[in-house]
């Protein structure tokens, strides 16, 4: 055997290691009624799911619970997934910044018991500079 | 009025531009085809000319753009969507290619210029070819930016940054009112973006980028005319430019995330970091291969396939994070243009085109007598080839997941697959080993190249090898670095100095226009060294010890049992706190003035303008002794930016202050900002993780009756009556001959310390009661002298209380991140060097044959 087949072969064995290893690791969307099944399961791995946020009728994020002089580390709130099942969710760090403006949500963790456990959470917000519609009101208002 | 003369030229010279690209490809074809002397030089003429006019028209693009935007003509889309008049100057250019649009034709100008130059330097005979394909990618690029609609199909190419408003939005009932409506101002630029960062990481980047075209141009042409070998030598001088300034481009935005985002580095693995990472990556194995391509014909075949493969990565990264494919799975947020398909076809077309000729020419790559030994210089160039390309694999798998969804619908198939959730953990888990091989692999191949060893004299390498078996010791036992994993990156790194600095100091130093391998390969340990400290050993410093609940009774904290979590403490303004060996404390928010940069000054100083950047100083703006504004003045600020002072004494009694920034940007989500005390040997970031924006809301006025030396609550304080007193100045108002006014003495009582409040009451002689309240924002309290009871003796207090002003925040230490950032200085000056020696080289044989001819 010939030194360069022998390189080859290390090669295609790293590269095969590398697409079964993101294979194992990457994560799934799923709804909460499958994370809850795959929790059931004795399932470890932590999962994606995408929801929106409730809000009340002024257009606030309802049902969030985030008080940092008792707990700067614990934050609770409520995550409805695209089967419109409502889901309490806990995230043990302190309320991202963007969270109020949030309407599109993506957690990633896994249910422990009868809530989501969550470490990381993606925000999406409705931002001008993704849309970059023009607010009529506020052009408007100046011209006068 | 609205300008649309600007506009005209602007979008007729993005379609001069476009059509002259046309030609300029249809010309240097035809020159490369054509083998009649005379014909052949008549259609390089045409070419040549026809990309004179392509160049010409592009800057006339690229100044059109920057004169609407620097004359801030709103009633372009661009213009109006990127910047707005209180945008500082020089940001002017970052709103140039804060869109899309704009970043497209910043890479169109780079190739402009890169073309021009080539079109200059190279006299050989593989103009012709080389830029047909340049001519061939710049059509394609600037239809990206042509914003036509075939009509007959509906079919969009392109989108133009000569929009005017009115057409991009053309439904908002504003312009059926009245078509000629102006917005006063801009959208803005996004604020998180304004920082010199935006001002040269995109060009850097963007050069980087757009010099990967030159050793594929080079590379394709010598395919095509069948000089396999010699289109090495002209292109091995760009492939290592291209290194330097594509890696340091990459480098520019990983200190500037870590300036200015608070994920608590710099490096993130989001995918548009990785698309950049890749195609670097791929380049350097490149160039290594390119180095050796002349003697060995497998070297020539891994260049020429890995010069494909960096051009390509890099048209398959623009379409990664411009087809708007990776959603929200990145910072770099890029707006969908709908040009997905667009980009495909160019991507497409380049595979084929370069896939072909490739292939074509295969077989006049002659093979080489013998077989490859491990005793050769050629096979530790390819190894770390190999090394390389593995980890830019490993990277661009992973990063290419939501690719993979998309091709599984396409089949029908529903993959729900979503990126690993620890990207840090799971790309570090390879990336570690690949970093480990490459290290070493610089040191022996050093050792190779150079001749210092060889098959039967291999004894040369022992002595870096026991030098840095010491060292290493010494550092583990030092540093104390027990994880094995950590020790063998370590080894390694540490022997590609030894190895590579002993290099240096022996061969190189005859002719220091040798030493560009060695330097770079001393930069890459040094970095590894850097990384390994600063990432592997980043260390938390805002533990909360505490463990107690800050309100009695509650229990949400016992029940956390999260210990990672308590990473985050809690600050309350003016009250000290131990952290690790510093004590803490909060001191307020601070304002910092355009016109006095680095200088901050309490918010209260100030009243900002509502929606506007201009604020007025309620006091003097006196700092350190000087007086940069008088009490009463208008100056200009960043409303937007609070910026949280933290004060740090350290175990020497040393004090210093970090100042960690919010941003409030409404419409983009507030971003937090760190702020880094840097030394030597360690940095300690801080970054403000949570507080509550809750100015001047009050609770309902308390009222309380009390005699001298009562005690009374306030908002669960003890107050105490001290003394009720005459006095002679009320701060802020001026008393007249025949007012009394009296002054109350009030004593708090909190945890760590009293507080004296101290609220005024006077009366004139119209009996006119005048009360001054006095504010502690220590306690978040308000205290009023309401009115006096002569006949019982006692006063009347009215008190408010608001929130105590508050920080949540984190702090980390990052040992030895300096040698990461010196590192790469030291890669950047390697490569700079060895640039320079293959510029000299292919000059110098350039000439040399046209002397000959």
């Amino acid at each position: 055997m010939k030194l360069s087949h022998i390189i080859l072969l290390i090669v295609i064995a790293v590269a095969v290691g590398v697409i079964v290893s993101t294979a194992g690791d990457a994560s799934t969307y799923v709804s909460f009624a499958e994370a809850e099944k795959m929790a059931a399961d004795g399932e470890e791995k932590s999962i994606h799911v995408v929801g929106k946020l409730p809000k009340d009728e002024k257009g606030r994020v309802a049902e969030m619970l985030y008080n940092p002089t008792i707990d700067a580390n614990y934050f609770e709130f409520t995550l409805v997934d695209n089967n419109k099942r409502a889901q309490k969710v806990v995230y043990r760090s302190p309320k991202p910044a963007d969270f109020d403006k949030s309407e599109q949500v993506v957690v990633i963790g896994a249910m422990r018991g009868e809530t989501f456990q969550c470490e990381k959470i993606l925000m999406k917000c409705p931002s001008k500079y993704k849309e970059g519609e023009l607010e009529v009101k506020e052009a408007t208002a100046k011209k006068v | 009025m609205i300008h649309t003369t600007v506009g005209t030229v602007g979008h007729l010279s993005v379609l001069v531009s476009f059509v002259s690209a046309l030609a300029a490809t249809f010309g240097y074809l035809q020159a490369s085809i054509v083998k009649n002397i005379a014909d052949n030089e008549t259609w390089r003429r045409f070419a040549r000319a026809s990309f004179y006019v392509h160049a010409t028209a592009v800057f006339a693009v690229v100044g059109s753009l920057f004169y609407m935007i620097a004359n801030h003509y709103f009633e372009y889309h661009y213009v109006w969507k990127n910047s707005d008049l209180s945008l500082p100057t020089q940001y002017i250019f970052a709103a140039f290619w804060h869109d899309q649009e704009g970043s497209f034709l910043l890479w169109i100008f780079w190739h402009v210029v890169l073309g021009l130059i080539l079109i200059r330097i190279n006299k050989g005979g593989l103009e012709a070819p080389m830029m047909f394909v340049f001519a061939l990618v710049q059509a394609f690029l600037t239809s990206m930016i042509l914003g036509v609609i075939v009509p007959w199909i509906d079919l969009k190419i392109g989108s133009t940054p000569f929009l005017l408003l009115r057409e991009a939005s053309a439904d908002a009932p504003i312009f059926q009112q009245n078509p000629d409506f102006i917005p006063a101002d801009g959208n803005g630029m996004n604020p998180l973006l304004q920082n010199y960062w935006m001002v040269i990481h995109p060009p850097t980047l963007f050069l980087g980028f757009a010099a990967t075209l030159v050793p594929f141009a080079y590379c394709m042409a010598g395919l095509w005319q069948k000089q396999v070998v010699e289109w090495v030598r002209p292109a091995l001088p760009w492939a290592l430019f291209c290194a330097l300034v594509l890696g340091v481009g990459i480098l520019m935005g990983g200190y500037w995330a870590y300036e200015t985002l608070n994920f608590g580095g710099y490096w993130n693995w989001d995918p548009v970091e990785n698309g950049s990472l890749v195609p670097w990556l791929i380049l350097v194995a490149a160039t290594h291969c390119m180095i050796v391509a002349k003697k060995s014909s497998s070297g020539l075949k891994a260049s020429i396939i890995l010069t494909i493969a960096t051009f390509l990565s890099i048209l398959y990264a623009t379409f990664l994070t411009r087809s708007g494919i990776l959603g929200d799975g990145s910072v770099h947020s890029f707006t969908d243009l709908g040009l997905s398909g667009q980009l495909l076809i160019y991507l497409f077309t380049f595979i084929a085109v370069a896939v072909v000729l490739a292939v074509r020419s295969w077989k006049y790559i002659k093979p080489d007598g013998q077989e490859l030994t491990t005793y050769s210089r050629e096979f530790w160039l390819f190894m770390g080839a190999t090394v390389l390309c593995l980890s830019a694999f490993q990277i661009i798998v992973p990063t290419s997941i939501p690719v993979f969804n998309k091709v599984a619908e396409l089949f029908g198939q529903k993959l729900n697959l979503a990126p690993p959730v620890d990207a840090i953990a799971f790309y570090n888990k390879f990336q570690l080993w690949f970093a480990v091989s490459v290290a070493i692999l610089t040191g022996v191949g050093q050792y190779f190249w150079w001749k210092k060893v060889q098959k039967d004299k291999m004894q040369e390498l022992l002595n870096p090898l026991w030098v840095t078996l010491l060292v290493t010791a010494g550092i583990i036992t030092f540093a104390q670095v027990n994880n094995w994993k950590y020790i063998v990156l370590l080894t390694a790194s540490i022997f590609a100095i030894v190895a590579n600095g002993t290099i240096l100091l022996n061969i190189v130093r005859g002719n220091y226009r040798l030493s560009g391998g060695a330097i770079t390969h001393l930069g890459v340990g040094m970095m590894l060294i850097g990384i390994l400290f600063s990432s592997g050993y980043s260390k938390i410093v805002s533990m909360n010890m505490t463990g107690m609940p800050i309100l009695p009774g509650v229990q949400a904290f016992a029940s956390n049992e999260g210990k990672e979590s308590k990473e985050n403490l809690q600050l309350w303004i003016n009250q000290p706190q131990r952290m690790g060996d510093y004590l803490l404390t909060y001191r307020g928010k601070r304002m910092e003035a355009r016109d006095m940069p680095g200088k901050f000054f309490p918010k209260s100083w100030i009243e900002i303008i509502e929606k506007d950047f201009h604020a007025v100083a309620v006091r003097d703006i006196t700092l350190g002794g000087k007086t940069y504004h008088k009490k009463g003045d208008t100056l200009e600020v960043y409303p937007e930016n609070t910026y949280y002072e933290v004060e740090y004494r350290d175990p020497d009694g040393k004090i210093f202050s970090l100042y960690p920034r919010i941003q409030q940007n409404e419409r983009m989500g507030n971003a937090h900002s760190p702020d880094i005390k840097r030394t030597p040997s360690r940095d300690l970031y801080t970054y403000v993780a949570y507080t509550e924006d809750n100015e001047n809301v009050w609770s309902k006025t308390q009222t309380d009756r009390v005699a001298l030396k009562d005690t009374f609550f306030v908002n669960d304080y003890v107050a105490v009556l001290e003394s009720v007193s005459r006095t002679n100045a009320i701060e802020g108002v001026a008393l007249a001959q025949n007012d009394i006014a009296v002054k109350a003495q009030i004593k708090i009582f909190d945890k760590e310390k009293d507080y004296l409040i101290e609220p005024s009451f006077a009366i004139n002689a119209e009996r006119m009661v005048m009360r001054k309240p006095e504010i502690s924002e220590d306690l978040g309290l308000k205290i009023q002298f309401k009115e006096i009871d002569p006949k019982t003796g006692t006063f009347v207090f009215d008190s408010n209380t608001t929130y105590r002003d508050f920080i949540v925040m984190k702090a980390m230490e990052k040992p030895l991140i300096n040698v990461l950032w010196i590192g790469t200085l030291v890669l950047a000056l390697g490569l700079a060097i060895a640039s320079a020696r293959r510029f000299r080289e292919f000059f110098k044989m350039r000439d040399k044959e046209t002397a000959a001819r």
